[in-house]
Order: structure tokens, then C-alpha cells, then sequence
């Protein structure tokens, strides 16, 4: 059995898919389903006078309409956070607001009907008078003395400040700085916008007071958990939560919504199926946010270049309510990553999470570090032209060392690997770096606007272990878990709690799991996503789901290698040390003696038969494992962008993107390929395009995808990808994780480039046509 | 007020009395259960929803169930003859040119509208052709590949 790992296997899961043929919640079709609709606030912020929905009830075919203050009445509780930093102060958020509007979109009452149209119909006719407040919607100016208070009780709408670094080093290193180079950056608010658009359906079974709930979920396993403690109330084993097919999540599906406690408890109140699907204008106005950060940052320079201190306040807009892990994001993930791929000795971060009239913040692809690798990034280019030096060796003068890894950067992280230099150089040569300045100069000649840019970014991922994790912050463990059924026939299911919503794991998972079973990809099943049917489980974020979730695979693999190296022992009458398994082909042999080795099959049979097994042996071959990170994983890039700006009309075209990624081993190319290219351009779409923007009311003006620009099929030319491998030392398998590396590192990219071809210092995202214009005029 | 219309799906003859206004993709999605066309959006933006209507890619979140009155549909469930992938379907999945795959039914439906307008479409005229097709995954390199890679198994 050639190996898998590594090679280019065809995805498992896309036959359904291509024949439309996939399970996304939204088709889930039951008998007796009723529907449901979500009455929502028009206004940022107000008070609730009073809900009327005598005229909704009255309408054939409602079933039921529900306010806030039923779901209390009925025991729901409030939704918790999965993070919490130091003297946090974590607003109460219900599944519908009982009494006080925050965000335009807030839920103030549900509609069951039955049918869909019904229930929006009767949307219409629920009366619900509002007392409009004054509001706030920037981040920063929220914490402004006398800014609207969105919770009464939190002072300054602050609800956390944290630090990281060392004040005084950084104080020093910008003394001794030949320039200290100030700018204001605007890291803009983005919607996620998965092409799924969240759904919910619920099924109480009185008889046995069982509930079954299947949702959008990147991590149905942590949703169970909150669903049973905190907001629904029901016994954790009562409850099964399914994530069936997921149409992209890019970390919006991770977060406990507030749908997920409505959709079930009206389902057992009316004891009948319920079916929630979210339309996009929805969409807009309720799945958390990204990003949205207002920066003023220092960076100091020697004359050579050599970075000598960062210095950082960053005011977070974490809107309305904490979402599940909104604090995570502007802390650990974003200060955590500003020292990029530099040595920098002087580092200090400050950030300020603050509550404002807008739908809530969280995890957005990337999740804090394109944050952090957009302001280092930029601000490293406008030393660069200040100093007069080429961004590109301002880079390399202050990359670490290969030869310092793993390294210790002086806000939090270890990094465990990498070679900067040389992916750097990687990617220098595959763009052909020099050819491609002297084509810029001869263009710049002819007075065209050519600019190039270039980024270099790590990622944090896979990151662990749990004591360290929840000792920062975490309400829960950093672990994953795999088991192996392996069948009489020698047919294996394998249970992981990780969950894949794109990324294929149904491949990925099968081919590790064939590798160190010696079997083929076809003989294994991967099941994820039930926690049914799935032991227990974390889930897919944070770029971990190789690292973390292919390790568990790898134990539990080598558990059942090693019960049935004992088996064949038995079965060869050889001392069990003397037998080996043989991952090649899954037998086991006396050392020596291939030709007299047990098959797979064989071994498998006997935990059947149960008559042939060492003394003491339990019959049944299934073994579960548990995997928490020792460490994390810090994936890098280098990315080059060749950009073009027409003076006339401001319009940006990228001619070239040229991409070097480091994400350790690979487990199939063609997957991690695939998410490199959709999260390159994921991150050129914050850069050119995409931008959530609020009025002065609280109104989202880009609120539905007619307004709200993303990239569409004609944004980008052929992306040229590269890669360089440093295996990474944390994991058996020596992955990094590729899900947000190319979203990480492509905004700086695009965006530098753009400055380049301007030959000015700064402009904020998004850089449309109009804001390029009146910078060139 | 309801309307009686007859119509075929994947060649297969329906007679449905409806209400004026339900939309096409609803009639296909809860009233026949062809669950394959899905919906991503409500500004008729993402393309999510595409199908053929008497061989023309349109948009099933913008057409109303009795506009199809006496149409031909093909739906994504219709694309695979007696059982084998359409080459299209083949060619994505040989390029990787689907991810989560929600995106991937409409973006098969408007590829083979293209195809069939345009035998060998250039890189260019793909990507203007399927600009009216959202996709969060790929980054739609692949499946411009895809296409591209139809295009010859089709010729
Ligand atoms: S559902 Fe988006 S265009 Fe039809
Ligand atoms: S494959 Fe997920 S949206 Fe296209």
C-alpha cells in the first residue's frame, strides 16, 4: 500500500456535492416541520415599550410568537462566552432581547408558522413599540467620556483593557530609533458571508425528552456543551446536536447564536419540528463580525533598517454583546502576532475591547492575526520609504534567524519552526523579483502606476495545551479526539471530532488514517459532526484541525496497531516483542518473517470470533484517542503582488500574485492548495473591497450583498503558488495549518502594493476606485 | 389565489397548483424536494440558485414558480446522465474546484450555460462568465481550471 499522506487523493465527500446531493441543514425536510422567523430591531439602540402580536396570531397558520421574556419565563438562560481576559466585563445577551434593543438586528420576538412564507408574513404584524437611545457605533469614540452607554452598568463602554510586552523595552527601543514612524490605521469591519447562510432545525421527542437540533456549526460538540449549561437547560445527554453538511464557515459558525436556543425551545413548547434558515439580509445584521480595529501605532528604526520597537493602542470594536470569542481575538491572537516574523526587542501592545451599537465582533478567517500582520506589515512599508530602503531587504535585515527556532518572541508565542530567509528567497525567485522591478521601473517610466508589494506573515495555530490555553483565558480545552472502528471485515469508521465545512476532511482524515493502518482510503469512513455519533469533540478553528484533530488519528491508529501486534503474537506464538506491524500493507509479523505475517482482516476477524486473543484481551477492536498540543504551530509566508492603478478612474488591477507558503508537512496538495488560493483571495477582498459600514443612525449601509462588495470570479489573474516546508516538531505528522495563512498574509500584500504604485504613505481599506482617486487628485 | 402550473424538471412532467408567489427555487426545494439548488442570498447576487429554464441559466431566487408555467427545467440532479458525472461535474472534482460545495450546483449550472454559448471560452471570458457566481472557498481558481478543463473533455 503506497502511501497517502502527501499526495493529491480526490475528495471523498464531492461526488454528493457535485450531484446536489449535500445535507445542508437548510434541506433537512421533516414530517410536521413548522417554520420560524425572527422579528428584529430596526433601530441601534432603544428601549422596548411594548411587543403586540395579537394581529400575527390571528393570522391562519401561526402557530406561536415568543418574546424575550418567554424564553426567560421558560428557563432559557443568558448566552455565555468561551473567553474571558482579566476584569472582563461580559454583558448579559439573551436569545431575544426581553427588554432593550442594542444593534439593528437584535431579536425581539419569534414566529412559528406553518410554512415560511407564512412566518414572515406575520413578521409584518407583530406591533413593537421602541423608544430610540442615543448611540455609538465606533469603536473608539465609545470610549470616549459621555459616549451613549450600550450596558448602563459597563463605565466607558470598556469591556476589557489588556497589555502585552514590555512598556520600558519598547520605550527604549524607539529612543534609540533613527525614526519613529506614527501612523493611524483603520483595520476594517468585514462580514463573513459564508455562501451558507446560517440554519437551525429542532426536534423534541416528547416520549423519551430527547432533543435533536442540527445547525450550522463549525464545533456542534462545544454547542452541546453551552446548549446544556447555560441557554437551553436540557441534560447533555438529552440533547444531540447534528453539524450536517456546511456550506463554509471561515470561523462565523463557531459561535453559539442565539437561533440555537430559540429554534429548539419553541420546537419542544409546540412539540412539532422547527426549521430556522437565515436569509443573507439576516446574515448581515447577526452573524459576527470581523476585524474592525482603530490602531495608532509607533515603529522605530535604525538608519539600516533594523526595527528597534513597536508600539501599539488598538481600540476593538467588539459590538453589542461579547460574541462566543470575541475577547480572544484583539488579545492572545492579534498581540500576540506583532512581532511577525521579526526580531523586534521592544514591544508593547495595548488594547481597549469596547461595546458599541453594532452587531458583535469575533472570528473572521484569520481571527486577530491579519490584524496583526496587516499594521506590521504596513508599518514596516512606510519605513521602509521614509528610510529610503527597499522594503523588500528591510524585511530580510530583520527576519529571526533560522537558527533561532524554536523562538521565543517577546510578547507571548513560541514559534516552532521556520526558515524566513528562505521562503523569502523562494518567493523572490519564483516571481522572478528583479525582473520584475526593472519591468516596474520602465512602466513607472511611461508614467504608468505599476506598484509591488510584499508581505511576510505568520500564523498562530493549533495551539495548546489546555492548562496553558485556559490559563489565559479559554473556558475550554484545546484537544481533539479520534476513535477507530474497525470492523470483523477489517472495514474501519473513524469518529473525529473535528468537523469539516469545506476543508475536506473526509479525505484528508481517511488517507492519515490509511497510512498508519497500512489499509486503503476506501476501506475507511470518517463520520464528524454528530455528537451523536461522534465521542466528544472540540471542533474546526483556528487553522487545527490537522495538527490537532490528524493527531488524535495518529494515537488512536497506533493503539490499534498495537492490539493487534499482540493478537498476531498470540496467534504466531512469538513474544509480543518480536512481532512487528507492518504499516505498509497492515499485517503483522515476526520479525523477519513477512511471508508468515496475520492480515488485516485476519486480526480484525478474531477480535470477532473473540476465540484466538492473548489471555486477558478484550474482544472488539475500537479505540479512541485524545490529543492535546504540547505547543502550537506558527505556519509563514511570503506573498508578492504586482498591482497596476489607472489614474483616470482609481481602479486597481492585479497583474500578478505570487504566494510562497510554509504550513509544515502536507497532508494532500491538492487540499491545501485549495485553501491557500480561497484564503488569498478571502484577504484581497478586505483589501480592494469589502467593507461593513455604519451611519450615524446604526444603520449597516453595505447590508445585503448588493452593497456589501466581495470577490467575484474576475478580481484576481492566476495566483502562482510556491512552498517551502519546515515540518512542524509539535505534531507526529508535522503540520501547521493552511485554513487563514493566505488570508493573513494577502492583505498586507495588496495593499502595499497599491501604496507603492502611489507613492504615498497610507490609505485605509478598502481601497476602491473613489478613495484612490481623490488620493491621486 | 393559487395557480395551477405544469412544467418538467430533469425531463420529468410536474403539475402543481401554487400560490402566485412562490418562488421558483422554493417550488423546486420544498414542493418536488430537489434540495440540490440552493439558496445563498436574497438580492439575487450569489448565483447560488442558478438552474436552467428551457436551456437559459437563470436565477431561481428571481423567477416566480408560475413564470415556469409550461418550461423545461434542469436542475443540478439533472446534469448526471443514467448515473455518470456530467464532465463538468467530473472536471470539478478533478481540479478541486469545490470546497463546502454549496456554491458548487449554480456554479455547474452557469458553467454549462457558458459552455454551451461558448465551446472554448479564453480564461478571460470564464471569469467575466461566471462573475454572477459567489464562491467564498476556492477563490474560483479552480474553478476556472474546471472549466477550462470541461471545455476540452466537451470538445
Ligand atoms: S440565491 Fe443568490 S442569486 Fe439566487
Ligand atoms: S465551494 Fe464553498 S462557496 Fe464555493
Amino acid at each position: 500500500m503506497a502511501k497517502t499522506v502527501g499526495t493529491s487523493v480526490k475528495r471523498v465527500e464531492d461526488p454528493r456535492f457535485l450531484r446536489g446531493q449535500g445535507t445542508y441543514t437548510a434541506n433537512l425536510q421533516l414530517p410536521g416541520m413548522t417554520h420560524l422567523a425572527v422579528k428584529r430591531s430596526p433601530h441601534a439602540h432603544a428601549i422596548i415599550k411594548r411587543i403586540d402580536a395579537t394581529r400575527a396570531l390571528a393570522l391562519p397558520g401561526v402557530l406561536g410568537v415568543f418574546t424575550g421574556k418567554d424564553l426567560i419565563e421558560g428557563g432559557c438562560g443568558t448566552l455565555p462566552v468561551g473567553w474571558s481576559v482579566p476584569n472582563q466585563k461580559t454583558p448579559d445577551r439573551h436569545a431575544l432581547t426581553p427588554d432593550r434593543v442594542r444593534h439593528v438586528g437584535d431579536g425581539v420576538a419569534a414566529v412559528v408558522a406553518e410554512s415560511s412564507y407564512i412566518a414572515r408574513d406575520a413578521l409584518d404584524l407583530i406591533e413593537v413599540e421602541y423608544e430610540t437611545l442615543p448611540l455609538v457605533t465606533d469603536a473608539r469614540k465609545a470610549a470616549e467620556p459621555g459616549a451613549p452607554l450600550v450596558h448602563p452598568a459597563i463605565a466607558n463602554n470598556i469591556s476589557y483593557e489588556w497589555e502585552l510586552g514590555d512598556k520600558q523595552a519598547c520605550a527604549d527601543g524607539l529612543a534609540e530609533a533613527h525614526i519613529v514612524v506614527e501612523q493611524e490605521l483603520i483595520n476594517t469591519r468585514l462580514v463573513p458571508n459564508a455562501i451558507e447562510p446560517r440554519a437551525c432545525v429542532a426536534q423534541w421527542n416528547a416520549p423519551d425528552d430527547q432533543m435533536t437540533i442540527w445547525t450550522t456549526s463549525q464545533n456542534p460538540h462545544p454547542i452541546r456543551v453551552l446548549l446544556s449549561a447555560f441557554t437551553l437547560k436540557i441534560p447533555e445527554h438529552k440533547l444531540r446536536v447534528i453539524a450536517p453538511d456546511v456550506g463554509g464557515g471561515f470561523g462565523s459558525k463557531i459561535f453559539h447564536y442565539p437561533e440555537e436556543v430559540i429554534v429548539p425551545w419553541v420546537s419542544r413548547k409546540i412539540n412539532r419540528p422547527v426549521k430556522w434558515v437565515c436569509t443573507r439580509s439576516e446574515a448581515f445584521i447577526t452573524d459576527s463580525h470581523g476585524r474592525d480595529h482603530v490602531t495608532v501605532a509607533k515603529m522605530g528604526f535604525k538608519r539600516d533598517g533594523t526595527i528597534t520597537g513597536l508600539q501599539v493602542t488598538t481600540w476593538a470594536n467588539q459590538g453589542a454583546y461579547l460574541s462566543t470569542f470575541a475577547s480572544l481575538i484583539p488579545t492572545i491572537l492579534y498581540l500576540g502576532c506583532i512581532s511577525g516574523m521579526y526580531k523586534v526587542k521592544g514591544i508593547f501592545g495595548h488594547v481597549f475591547g469596547t461595546l458599541t451599537n453594532t452587531v458583535p465582533v469575533d472570528a473572521v478567517r484569520g481571527a486577530g492575526r491579519p490584524e496583526a500582520a496587516y499594521l506590521v506589515e504596513r508599518m514596516i512599508d512606510i519605513g521602509a520609504r521614509r528610510l529610503k530602503k527597499d522594503p523588500w531587504e528591510v524585511r530580510h535585515k530583520n527576519f529571526i534567524p533560522a537558527s533561532e527556532f524554536p523562538y521565543q518572541t517577546p510578547v507571548a508565542f513560541n514559534y516552532d519552526s521556520g526558515d524566513y530567509h528562505a521562503i523569502c528567497d523562494k518567493v523572490a525567485t519564483l516571481a522572478d523579483l528583479k525582473g520584475m522591478r526593472e519591468r516596474q521601473s520602465e512602466a513607472r517610466k511611461a508614467g504608468r502606476l505599476v506598484g509591488i508589494g510584499f508581505s511576510t506573515a505568520i500564523e498562530i495555530s493549533g495551539y495548546g495545551p489546555s492548562k496553558v490555553v485556559t490559563s489565559i483565558g479559554s473556558a475550554l480545552g484545546m484537544w481533539e479526539s479520534a476513535a477507530l472502528r474497525v470492523y470483523p471485515t477489517g472495514k474501519v469508521t473513524l469518529f473525529t471530532g473535528s468537523h469539516s465545512h469545506g476543508q475536506g476532511h473526509e479525505t484528508t482524515f481517511a488517507q492519515i488514517a490509511a497510512d498508519e493502518l497500512g489499509i486503503a482510503v476506501s476501506d475507511i469512513e470518517v463520520v464528524h459532526g454528530d455528537t451523536g455519533r461522534v465521542q466528544q469533540g472540540v471542533g474546526t478553528f483556528g487553522s487545527r484541525s490537522g495538527t490537532v484533530g490528524g493527531t488524535a488519528v495518529v494515537k488512536a491508529a497506533a493503539k490499534v496497531r498495537e492490539k493487534m501486534r499482540r493478537i498476531a503474537a498470540h496467534q504466531l506464538e512469538a513474544a509480543e516483542e518480536d512481532v512487528v506491524f507492518d504499516q505498509s500493507n497492515g499485517t503483522a509479523y515476526v520479525k523477519g518473517s513477512p511471508d508468515k505475517a496475520k492480515t488485516f482482516f485476519e486480526m480484525a476477524f478474531s477480535t470477532f470470533t473473540a476465540n484466538q486473543l492473548p489471555a486477558g484481551m478484550e474482544p472488539g477492536l475500537e479505540e479512541t484517542a485524545f490529543f492535546d498540543p504540547t505547543g502550537l504551530t506558527a505556519p509563514n509566508s511570503a506573498h508578492i503582488a504586482q498591482v497596476e492603478v489607472d489614474p483616470a478612474t482609481g481602479e486597481v488591477e492585479i497583474q500578478r500574485y505570487v504566494a510562497v507558503d510554509d504550513v509544515g508537512n502536507i497532508i494532500n496538495p491538492m487540499i491545501v492548495e485549495g485553501q491557500l488560493l480561497g484564503g488569498i483571495v478571502h484577504g484581497v477582498g478586505q483589501a480592494l473591497l469589502e467593507c461593513a459600514r455604519y451611519d450615524s443612525n446604526g444603520q449597516l449601509l453595505s447590508g445585503s450583498m448588493m452593497d456589501y462588495a466581495m470577490p467575484r470570479s474576475n478580481l484576481m489573474p492566476m495566483i502562482e503558488m510556491g512552498r517551502t516546508v519546515t515540518p512542524a516538531p509539535s505534531n507526529p505528522l508535522g503540520v501547521k495549518g493552511a485554513g487563514e495563512m493566505g488570508t493573513i498574509a494577502s492583505t498586507p500584500a495588496i495593499c502595499n502594493a497599491v501604496m507603492d504604485a502611489l507613492q504615498i504613505d497610507h490609505l485605509d481599506m478598502p481601497l476602491t476606485p473613489e478613495r484612490i482617486w481623490q488620493a491621486l487628485q | 389565489m393559487t395557480h395551477t402550473i405544469s412544467l418538467t424538471v430533469n425531463g420529468k412532467a410536474h403539475c402543481s397548483v401554487v400560490e402566485p408567489r412562490l418562488l421558483l427555487v422554493h417550488y423546486l426545494r420544498d414542493i418536488l424536494g430537489l434540495t440540490g439548488t440552493n439558496i445563498g442570498c436574497d438580492t439575487s447576487q450569489c448565483g447560488s440558485c442558478t438552474v436552467h429554464m428551457d436551456g437559459e441559466a437563470v436565477k431561481a431566487c428571481t423567477v416566480l414558480a408560475v413564470q415556469a408555467d409550461g418550461a423545461s427545467i434542469k436542475t443540478i440532479e439533472g446534469m448526471a446522465a443514467n448515473g455518470s458525472l456530467h464532465p463538468l461535474q467530473e472536471a470539478f472534482r478533478e481540479e478541486h474546484g469545490l470546497q463546502c460545495g454549496y456554491c458548487t450546483p449554480g456554479m455547474i449550472m452557469a458553467a454549462d450555460a457558458l459552455l454551451r454559448r461558448n465551446h472554448k471560452p479564453s480564461e478571460a471570458q470564464i471569469r467575466q462568465g461566471l462573475e454572477g457566481n459567489m464562491c467564498r472557498c476556492t477563490g474560483y481558481q479552480n474553478i476556472v481550471k474546471a472549466v477550462q478543463n470541461a471545455a476540452l473533455k466537451m470538445a
